[in-house]
């Protein structure tokens, strides 16, 4: 969709509104379309994250345009907005992710606990551990239940003995909230679960190298509605432990499970706030068009 | 004035029939095809089992050794006369036979290597000395040729090579039962043979194993590691770009180009032996490993890179995520390609004749440097020589030939079904 199609739609919502008071009672003045800066809370006191100026390129395109946000200590951030807008471009550059793609260059700060994880003497090994990745589509390896959750603790020695492993295995999936299907049979292949299991797997196995903060990527788009709503469920209880980044296509789940919700469009960071106030009363006009479902 | 337009069902409909008539042309087209190469397949396996089963069973003659002490000389029995022992038995079963030429044609009968049998049998045994025993021989290659009915008797005498006189010798001892078809394990345990009843494919068979041995310990290592490196870690540039170009085109190369690089650089320049498996697996290796480079890549492709980004996401470092996931996960393609690689060494002639593996030997190679031969190499000397009997030879070594590849591929297909995985 061009932009020249949304500034159509754009006309005829403003002519309309005029004529609906209801809508002008809430706020005074949307921030024009055109006006990029982003607008709301995106600074907070007490940040475990800070992202200063931050630009994506792939090769010569650019995805991500001086985005500069907080994430609090403990909470769920959402980042919500139309699909290519670089929701997931951002977020892979929380843990480097993005270093796994040749042709795309970071410019900017990213501070986790102060420290820039851009910075040459940053290790990415232990960056991927403090920071955590669940992925789109529920990826875990062919491997059984066990070693799934296994791997991480492993491969960064977290664990002496087959006992404290044994340990971490079982205490990830409970907090998974995937221990009491399967802790009889951890030794068959994890692919071998339900959709909904699997992706639950993949975050026990984020949960069991002990990460502070997790990246979720649309991990409920692969979902059906049951296995969405366990999954859920699971990150409300994780944000007790830890500080959650998710991204999302569903607004709906972006209401019910973040504290704090931003908004991208096309590679613009427009607007940040507290999830409540995004939905019933958002400061920025293409925030409202989005959650009004103008486009998506 | 008003023409009334066909409607667009009536227009397809007309055209229907033609599409099918198309449609089943075509399939008849693709089958005759099918039946057409199945019957070349069928024409090919049928004369070379027609034409080599019977070198499987071999003429022999049992004749009652008297393992005598004055003719053999005890003092010296590697030089003892061991063919007069044969001669000895010979003249005792037909007593008729007399002067020189006739005594000649009958000793004919029985192999030139029968003597040779007897010295081993008595060199490892020294108590056979003294007594008489009942001995298997092997019998000449015409006699063989007669007994599988290779040679007509309807041909006119001077036509063949095996006389009245001696067709009548042969039809006694089978009477007597004293000359049969047996089993042939000379074929599976003696190297080559100027005798075609000597001669046998073990020589030539543990001259493939060697050579490919050291293809294999060459090829597998240095193509996966080439693969990995070009798939996982290589930059996407220009040389890499080059590179790859390039191992496709060495895979389209002539085999005898190899060959003749072998002999420039290996014999000529770094002085190894000729005719050795050593030389013969280094050359193979030049020419199997563009096969195992692009089967190993194709098959790290095909590794999805939700698994990569699975083993990093955890913190996994790119020497870990490849050897704990990526690898296993390609590991049976790669094989696959591996064994498809090796069964193309294993047949391949061209480029082993460039440095000399085509020589004769007689000695069964046991180690990488020993001159020898290998099979497809074993199969083309014997289809060159002139002896009725090698003919049967030759098909029954393609026979084996065949064998060791069909079971090659057998494997790697069941190593592709056994491992295939779907995500
Ligand atoms: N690996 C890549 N190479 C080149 N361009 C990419 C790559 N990944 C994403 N992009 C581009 O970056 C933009 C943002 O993509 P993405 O972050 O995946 O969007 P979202 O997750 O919001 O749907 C898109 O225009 C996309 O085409
Ligand atoms: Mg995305």
């Amino acid at each position: 969709m061009g932009m020249d199609t949304v500034l159509d739609m754009g006309d005829t919502f403003l002519t309309g509104k005029n004529t609906l008071g209801a809508i002008d009672s809430v706020v005074e003045e949307k921030v024009d379309r055109e006006d990029r800066t982003t607008v709301g809370t995106q600074f907070v006191d007490d940040a475990r994250m800070t992202c200063r100026d931050v630009n994506v390129f792939y090769g010569d395109k650019q995805a991500i345009r001086s985005v500069s946000i907080d994430v609090a200590n403990n909470e769920v951030l959402a980042m919500i907005g139309p699909s290519g807008c670089g929701k997931s471009t951002f977020l892979r550059c929380l843990n480097r992710m993005n270093d796994t793609v040749d042709i795309c260059r970071v410019k900017g700060e990213i501070l986790l606990d102060g420290h820039d994880i851009y910075d040459k003497s940053v290790d990415v090994v232990p960056l991927r551990a403090q920071v955590g990745m669940v992925f789109q589509k529920p990826n875990p390896f062919p491997k059984s239940i066990y070693d799934n959750v296994a791997y991480g603790p492993k491969i960064h020695g977290i664990v002496n003995s087959k006992t404290e492993l044994d340990g971490i295995v079982e205490d990830s999936l409970k907090k998974a909230g995937l221990w009491n299907e399967v802790s009889d049979r951890l030794d068959e292949p994890g692919t071998g679960l339900s959709g909904g299991q699997q992706q639950r797997l993949c975050i026990a196995r984020a949960v069991a190298v002990r990460p502070e903060v997790i990246l979720m990527d649309e991990p409920c788009s692969a979902l059906d509605p049951i296995a969405t709503a366990t999954v859920e469920d699971l990150i409300t209880e994780l944000k007790e432990q830890y500080t959650i980044v998710i991204v999302t296509h569903n607004m709906q789940q972006a209401a019910r499970i973040s504290q704090r919700t931003a908004y991208f469009h096309l590679g613009d960071l427009v607007e940040v706030g507290a999830t409540d106030r995004i939905f019933t009363n958002p400061l920025h006009q293409l925030t409202e068009d989005y959650i009004t479902g103008r486009f998506g | 004035m008003e023409k009334q337009t066909p409607s667009t069902m009536d227009i397809v409909n007309r055209g229907l029939a033609r599409r099918y008539r198309k449609e089943k042309q075509f399939k008849l087209l693709g089958l005759s095809a099918i039946i057409a190469s199945l019957m070349f397949l069928v024409f090919l396996f049928g004369s070379i089992v027609a034409n080599g089963w019977t070198a499987f069973r071999q003429g022999a003659i049992y004749l009652d050794i008297t393992f005598d002490e004055q003719a053999l000389q005890v003092e010296n029995l590697r030089n003892a006369n061991y063919g007069k022992l044969i001669k000895t038995s010979m003249a005792e079963l037909f007593p008729d036979v007399s002067g020189r030429s006739q005594t000649r044609r009958l000793n004919k009968l029985v192999s030139s290597g029968a003597a040779f049998e007897l010295q081993d049998m008595v060199l490892s045994d020294p108590g056979l000395i003294g007594t008489t025993k009942l001995v298997r021989l092997p019998v000449d290659d015409e006699v063989d040729m007669l007994l599988k009915g290779h040679i007509s008797r309807d041909v006119p005498e001077s036509e063949r090579r095996i006389s009245d006189e001696q067709i009548a010798w042969v039809d006694q001892l089978v009477e007597a039962g004293r000359l049969q078809l047996e089993f042939n394990t000379t074929f599976f345990t003696a190297g080559d043979s100027r005798e075609p009843e000597l001669s046998g494919i073990k020589g030539a068979i543990m001259g493939s194993m060697f050579t490919l041995l050291v293809t294999l310990a060459l090829s597998f290592p240095i193509g996966v590691a080439a693969a990995v490196y070009l798939e996982e870690f290589a930059p996407s540039n220009k040389w890499t770009d080059f590179i790859e170009v390039n191992i496709n085109n060495l895979a389209a190369v002539p085999s005898i180009v190899f060959g003749l690089l072998g002999l420039a650089v290996f014999l000529n320049f770094f002085g190894l032996p000729r005719s050795a498996p050593l030389v013969g697996g280094l050359v193979l290796t030049l020419m199997t490993l563009p096969t195992i480079i692009i089967a190993s890549r194709a098959s790290l492709k095909s590794v999805p890179p939700s698994i990569r980004e699975a083993a990093l996401g955890v913190g996994a470092s790119k020497m870990q995520a490849i050897t704990h996931h990526v690898l296993p996960l390609a590991m049976p393609g790669m094989m696959t390609g591996t064994i498809i690689g090796m069964a193309q060494a294993l047949g391949e002639t061209a480029p082993l004749l460039m440095i000399g593996m085509v020589a004769f030997i007689v000695d069964v190679p046991g180690s990488f440097t020993d001159p020898s031969t290998v099979l497809p190499v074993q199969i083309y000397l014997w289809a060159d020589s002139p002896e009725r009997a090698f003919v049967e030879r030759t098909s029954a070594a393609i026979m084996v030939l065949l064998t060791f590849l069909i079971c090659m591929n057998g494997v790697a297909v069941f190593l592709r079904k056994k491992f295939e995985r779907r995500w």
